[in-house]
């Protein structure tokens, strides 16, 4: 098998079935968490506040007070990832492509050297967050294979695609393919861990804000 | 400018012929300066090739047309005629080759067959075609099929070329669902060196300076994991693209012919697969280095690359997927869905047996355990 014949199969097979299990993944555990349900609250709210559940799927993306002098660590550096991983895949010019092909919309690309800078920044990040993870005797205590499994697999499409992009260790093709497994594997993994928070916090944020809103704390 | 003639021409050898034809030893160096170039030797080779090639004898080659269109003999054969590099073709004993031969039938035969036994060894095979290994009648030749003909011819042969993708990897035929059972040279002949020419067709002054390393050298140049020449597929089309500065700056054409592609962005949108494609094009070019595919504005298709033709569309972006439908979404929604409902089901059985399991107790049934 050549690098291009590994990359069509990347493209092709593996890409389909790395999908189809992401989507039925991602039905399944919406489905889970909804049918869980819960029990009518017949309390009379404290106070009218309309769409606080709303409100706060946004407002907790943003700092919250005393955050830098308790967790400035996870703090900085959380948000130094997201930020840096949301414009890699939503921002660069191929995954852009990529979107299109799948949902017919699009949208204007930024220029490629400030995509890689954040992908950079991510990828310090995440080390900078596994190191702080790793010496604190807490976090330690509190981290599972689930936790280092979902760093690994979310690191690894932002390296190989680093990788790809600048020629680095492997001839492209390959590079690209691997990058594109990478992506697969971070697909297939993603309902199943701790990474489906990329859907269930705004359940949960929708649920906590709402639930606040009800007992008079303000979202 | 005046004529310098040829320093010791020996009788029968390329030297004479280029002198009958009237090729000044200037033309010749230059000839032999740009070769160098292009096969990545250093720039002392070029008069050591000259050399070479004035003394050498006619190299006999003996061209084999399989499943093929006759896309590569046109390449190399009318590409940009008349050059020295046709000079040089000319100028080889092309003993046996379908299209260019006059000989037909049982004379034909006869003359691969005379070549074969005159010059056992040392003759070069060149081979533009895959081979059917389906069934012999799917493609032969004076009632003598692509396998057996390739596979008698192979033996006497010095090296062998395998010009255009069909011969290199399969080519066109082998696309899926392959009817014919094609396959490359490289899947029969295993006991010869083979170089591999692909593209399609592959650009004639590769093919020229592939002849020109092997009667300089008498061996066959260094070659890549696919074997192919280094010097010309030693870098991909997107690296040597004049586009190139466009796509690291994420500036790319959004359809054909807009102002973005004329003012010379990017074609990764339109389908380009030069990120992945290794051959010559952007820097050797083609028709006498007027352009290539990208300059005249459409992307490269890949075509110097096994398997291209299964590769996907031309026209989507790598990052896009070969494959995939909004039915496979839905089916795997639809998969998730019914699985939700399965849980869901298990989970509130769960919830109502423990429920019902439940037994209640009151405060007079409880007892104080003594310590």
């Amino acid at each position: 098998m050549t690098h291009l014949d590994l990359l069509t199969f990347a493209r092709g097979s593996a890409l389909n079935w790395a999908l189809m299990v992401f989507v039925a993944g991602v039905v399944l555990r919406l489905f889970e968490i909804f049918s869980l349900g819960r029990k009518p609250d017949f309390a009379k709210p404290r106070s009218n506040s309309p769409g606080s559940g709303w409100r706060t799927m946004f407002t907790r993306s943003l700092p919250a007070q005393g955050m830098m002098k308790h967790h400035a660590v996870s703090y900085i550096s959380g948000y130094v990832f997201h930020a840096g991983l949301f414009l890699a895949i939503f921002f660069l010019a191929a995954h852009i492509a990529f979107f299109r092909s799948m949902t017919g919309l699009s949208w204007p690309n930024l220029p490629t050297p400030l995509v890689d800078a954040s992908v950079v920044a991510a990828m310090v990040a995440l080390g900078v967050l596994l190191a702080h993870r790793l010496n604190s005797p807490v976090k330690r205590l509190l981290s599972g294979f689930g936790d280092y499994l979902a760093w690994a697999v979310t690191l690894l499409p932002l390296l190989t695609g680093y990788m790809a992009y600048h020629h680095l260790l492997f001839e492209y093709t390959l590079m690209l393919a691997l990058h594109l497994f990478s992506v697969e594997l971070l697909l297939v993994v993603l309902p199943f861990t701790k990474l489906f928070h990329t859907f269930s916090l705004f359940i949960s944020r929708w649920y906590n804000g709402d639930i606040f809103g009800r007992k008079g704390v303000a979202s | 400018m005046k004529k310098t003639p040829h320093p010791e021409v020996i009788p029968g050898t390329v030297g004479e012929g280029l002198l009958q034809r009237g090729v000044t030893r200037r033309e010749f160096l230059k000839f032999c300066t740009a070769m160098t170039a292009m096969l990545a030797l250093p720039p002392a080779m070029a008069e050591v090739m000259a050399a070479a090639i004035s003394k050498a004898r006619r190299q006999s080659v003996i061209w084999l047309s399989f499943q093929e269109c006759t896309g590569c003999t046109e390449s190399i054969t009318r590409s940009h005629s008349p050059t020295l590099e046709n000079l040089i073709f000319d100028l080889i004993s092309l003993d046996y080759h379908h299209t260019l031969q006059a000989a037909s039938g049982e004379a034909a035969e006869q003359a691969r067959m005379q070549a074969m036994k005159d010059n056992d060894g040392k003759y070069l095979l060149i081979v533009d075609g895959s081979i059917p290994l389906g069934n012999p009648g799917f493609s032969c030749i004076a009632g003598i099929s692509n396998h057996d003909m390739l596979v008698e011819t192979a033996k006497g042969a010095a090296a062998i070329v395998a010009v255009g993708t069909c011969a290199a990897f399969g080519g066109i035929p082998k696309a899926d669902p392959n009817p014919t059972g094609a396959v490359a040279v490289s899947d029969i002949v295993k006991d010869k060196p083979i170089i591999n020419v692909p593209g399609c067709p592959p650009i004639p002054v590769v093919m020229t300076g592939v002849l020109a390393y092997f009667l300089t050298f008498g061996s066959i140049p260094e070659l890549d994991s696919l074997g192919r020449p280094k010097s010309f597929y030693g870098d991909t089309i997107h690296d040597r693209c004049y586009r190139r500065p466009f796509y690291d700056q994420g500036k790319f054409a959004q359809s054909f012919d807009d102002e973005a592609a004329r003012n010379g962005w990017c074609l990764f949108k339109l389908g380009c697969k030069g990120p992945v494609t290794y051959n010559a094009c952007a820097t050797t070019k083609w028709n006498d280095g007027t352009s290539f595919p990208i300059q005249s504005g459409h992307g490269c298709i890949g075509c110097s690359e096994p398997n291209f033709w299964d590769a996907g569309s031309f026209y989507k972006a790598l990052s896009m997927p070969v494959s995939m439908t909004p039915s496979m979404l839905g089916a795997a929604a639809a998969v998730g869905a019914a699985a939700g409902v399965a849980i869901t089901w298990h989970n509130r059985s769960t919830k109502a047996a423990a429920k019902a399991a439940h037994e209640k107790v009151t405060v007079q049934e409880l007892t104080r355990e003594e310590k």
